[in-house]
C-alpha cells in the first residue's frame, strides 16, 4: 500500500477522518518503531509536537484552517532554525546550540499550521553526498540498510520514505535535495535560486543555497513551495517576486511541451545503463502524453564538477570562519590566547570532510592561487549558465538522470574525490540558479531510480506541472520499500 | 601543479584557524592535492572575456527605509555563549600576535 501524501492527510483531516493529534501521533509512533534502525532523526519534538498538533485541531474546529498544510506532520533539516530547538548541522562545533529566532521558511511552514515533529540528520555542514559525515552517525536508506540515502539531506529523505512524516524541508547546494530524493523514491525539489528564503538557513554556499521539500508527489512539493516561497525582506538575496501559485498551475498537462535531452547527460562515463533505460522509460511516457522532445547540448557539462568545488569550497571558507567558539557553539577549554581557542575549537568542533572544503577554500582564495582557481571557476560558472539559456531558447524543461547510479553503500565512496563525481548531474542547476526536481521512475536492482527535470530560472511551476502530468499516469511514486525490521543493523 | 607540501598545507590552515596534527596535515595534503590535480581541467577552457559569475541571478541591491524594527533579544542570545561578561562574549585574552 503507497504511503499517505500530505494531499490525501489534508483530505482526510478536512473530512473529519483523521485528527492532526492523529496524524502527529502516528509520525512519533512510527518514528520510535524504525528510527533506531534508519538513523533519520537528530531530535524529536513530541510534547511540543502534540500542543502544536492540538492547537491545529482547535484551529480546524473554528473553521480557521490556515493553509493546506495545516495540522500536517512535517521534519526540517537540521541546518534550518526554529526557535528554542537544537540547531546541529550534524556538527560536534553546535553541540547543544539553540535556535535563538525562525528561519523565514520554519516561520511561514508554522504560520500555515505544519506541525514539526523532528529534526533529521544530515552530513556535517551540508557537505557531502551520503549523509554519513555526522557526529550524530549515518543514516541509512529505508531501501537497503547497508545503503546510504544519498546526502546531504539523507536524514530528510529517509524520514519520508520510511514512512515517519510525508513531507520533509531540506537544502539543496549541489544536489543535496535532488539526490536523496532519487535514492529513496521520492520527489525532491530545489527552487529557482531567490525563490526561498535563506535567513535562519545555516550557510554553507551562499550563492548556491536553496531550501526545498522531499516528498512522495509533486503536487505536495507545490503545496510546500507555495507557503514557504516569495520576497524576504531579511535576505537580501531572495527574488522580489512574491509566492509562487505553482498549485493552480499543476493539471495544465504537457501537451506541446518541448522537452530537451542533454546528449552530454545520457554520455557521461561511468553512468548505470539501467538508470539510463530507467529515464528513456519516462522520456517516452511524456511523449505519449504530448510532449515533443529534442537533443540538446551543454558543452561545458564536463567542467561542472570542478567549477563546482571551486567555488562552494570558496564561499564555504568564508560562511564558516563565524563558527570560532567565541559566541556560541563549542569552545575549546583551557585555552591561553583568543588565538589558540579559536584554533583548536574550530579543530575539535569541525569533522574532516568539512576541515578539508575549508582547506581547498582557503587556498583557492589565498594570495597568488585567486585567479588560477576561484575566478576562473567563475568565469566557467558563466559558460555553464550560458549553455543553459541556449538549450532554454530551443525548449522548456531539460530531463536527465538525477545521479548516475541508486544508492551506494555506506562506506563504498571513501575517497572524496568518487564521491564529488557522483554530483554530476545536479550541481550545474545550482551554478546556474535553476529550479532542478527529481522523481522516481522505476527500480533497478530493487533500487529507486530518480529522473531529473530542470527549468530555466522562475519556471518553478512548469517543473512541478511536468513532474505532476508524469505522476499522474505512473505509479512509481507509489513504490514502497519492504518492511523495516526495526532490530536490523546491517 | 606542484604537490602540497605539509608545510603549505600547514600554511593555508593557518589562514583558516585549524590546527592540523601531523598525520592529518599528511593525509589532508594528499587529499587536496587530488583534489587541485582534477580541477586542474578548468586550465584548459577558453575564458578569454568571459565575466565572471558571482551571482547565478542578477539582482540589484536592495534597499529600505531605516526604520527600527525589532530584533532579536540580546538576552537570549548571549544566553548561548561559552562565556559571557554582563552584555558582552568574555574570551581568553588577545596576545599580540602582529
Amino acid at each position: 500500500m503507497p504511503l499517505p501524501t500530505v494531499a490525501a492527510q489534508r483530505a482526510a483531516l478536512d473530512r473529519g477522518e483523521t485528527s492532526s493529534a492523529d496524524l502527529v501521533d502516528a509520525a512519533l509512533t512510527r518514528a520510535a518503531e524504525v528510527d533506531p534502525a534508519i538513523g533519520a532523526l537528530v531530535a524529536t519534538r513530541d510534547e511540543a509536537a502534540r500542543a502544536d498538533a492540538e492547537a491545529a485541531d482547535a484551529r480546524r474546529a473554528r473553521g480557521e484552517v490556515a493553509s493546506p498544510l495545516d495540522g500536517v506532520p512535517v521534519v526540517l533539516k537540521d541546518n534550518l532554525a526554529q526557535h528554542g530547538e537544537t540547531l546541529g548541522c550534524g556538527s560536534r562545533i553546535l553541540e547543544g546550540y539553540r535556535s535563538p529566532f525562525d528561519a523565514t521558511a520554519v516561520a511561514r511552514l508554522r504560520a500555515g499550521g505544519a506541525v514539526v515533529v523532528g529534526r533529521a540528520n544530515m552530513d556535517e555542514f551540508a557537505m557531502g553526498s551520503s549523509t554519513e559525515h555526522s557526529v550524530a552517525g549515518p543514516t541509512r536508506n529505508p531501501w537497503d540498510l547497508s545503503r546510504s540515502p544519498g546526502g546531504s539531506s539523507g536524514g530528510s529523505a529517509a524520514a519520508v520514505a520510511a514512512g515517519i512524516v510525508a513531507l520533509a524541508l531540506g537544502s539543496d547546494t549541489g544536489g543535496s535535495i535532488r539526490q536523496p530524493a532519487s535514492f529513496t523514491g521520492l520527489v525532491g525539489m530545489k527552487p529557482t535560486y531567490g525563490r526561498v528564503s535563506r535567513l535562519g538557513l545555516v550557510a554553507f554556499a551562499s550563492s548556491l543555497d536553496q531550501i526545498g521539500p522531499l516528498a512522495h508527489t509533486a503536487e505536495d512539493c507545490a503545496l510546500l513551495l507555495d507557503l514557504i516561497s516569495g520576497h524576504d525582506p531579511g535576505d537580501a538575496t531572495s527574488l522580489p517576486e512574491g509566492p509562487t501559485a505553482s498549485q493552480a498551475d499543476l493539471d495544465g498537462g504537457v501537451e506541446g511541451l518541448r522537452i530537451g535531452l542533454p546528449r552530454e547527460y545520457f554520455e557521461t562515463e561511468g553512468v548505470r545503463a539501467e538508470v539510463l533505460d530507467r529515464v528513456r522509460d519516462a522520456v517516452a511516457v511524456l511523449e505519449a502524453a504530448g510532449a515533443k522532445t529534442t537533443p540538446v547540448s551543454l558543452p561545458n557539462t564536463r567542467h561542472a564538477i570542478a567549477c563546482y568545488y571551486l567555488v562552494a569550497t570558496a564561499e564555504a571558507s568564508s560562511n564558516l570562519a563565524r563558527f570560532d567558539g567565541a559566541r556560541y557553539g563549542r569552545r575549546a577549554e583551557g585555552a591561553a590566547d583568543l588565538r589558540e581557542m579559536y584554533e583548536r575549537s574550530r579543530s575539535e568542533g569541525f569533522g574532516t570532510e568539512v576541515k578539508r572544503r575549508i582547506l581547498l577554500g582557503t587556498f583557492v582564495l589565498s594570495a597568488g592561487y585567486y585567479d588560477a582557481y576561484y575566478k576562473k571557476a567563475q568565469q566557467v560558472r558563466t559558460l555553464l549558465r550560458r549553455d543553459f539559456e541556449r538549450a532554454f531558447e530551443g525548449c522548456d524543461v531539460l530531463l536527465t538522470p538525477t545521479a548516475p547510479e541508486p544508492a551506494f553503500r555506506i562506506g563504498e565512496k571513501a575517497d572524496p574525490l568518487s564521491m564529488y563525481l557522483s554530483d554530476v548531474y545536479t550541481v550545474s542547476a545550482n551554478l546556474a540558479g535553476l529550479p532542478g526536481l527529481s522523481m522516481p521512475c522505476g527500480l533497478a536492482d530493487g533500487l529507486p531510480v530518480g529522473v531529473q527535470i530542470l527549468g530555466p530560472p522562475l519556471a518553478d511551476a512548469r517543473v512541478l506541472r511536468t513532474a505532476h502530468a508524469y505522476q499522474r499516469l505512473t505509479d512509481h511514486h507509489e513504490a514502497t520499500p519492504a518492511p523495516i525490521d526495526s532490530g536490523a543493523r546491517t | 601543479m606542484s604537490k602540497l607540501s605539509p608545510e603549505d598545507v600547514r600554511h593555508v590552515a593557518r589562514l583558516a584557524a585549524l590546527r592540523l596534527s601531523s598525520d592529518e596535515a599528511e593525509a589532508l595534503g594528499r587529499d587536496l592535492h587530488a583534489i587541485l590535480d582534477y580541477v586542474e581541467q578548468l586550465a584548459e577552457v577558453d575564458t578569454e572575456g568571459v565575466p565572471p559569475t558571482a551571482h547565478a541571478i542578477p539582482f540589484e541591491t536592495p534597499l529600505r527605509q531605516d526604520t527600527p524594527v525589532s530584533s532579536i533579544d540580546p538576552e537570549e542570545v548571549l544566553a548561548q555563549a561559552p562565556a559571557r561578561a554582563g552584555t558582552a562574549f568574555a574570551v581568553p585574552k588577545v596576545l599580540d600576535e602582529a
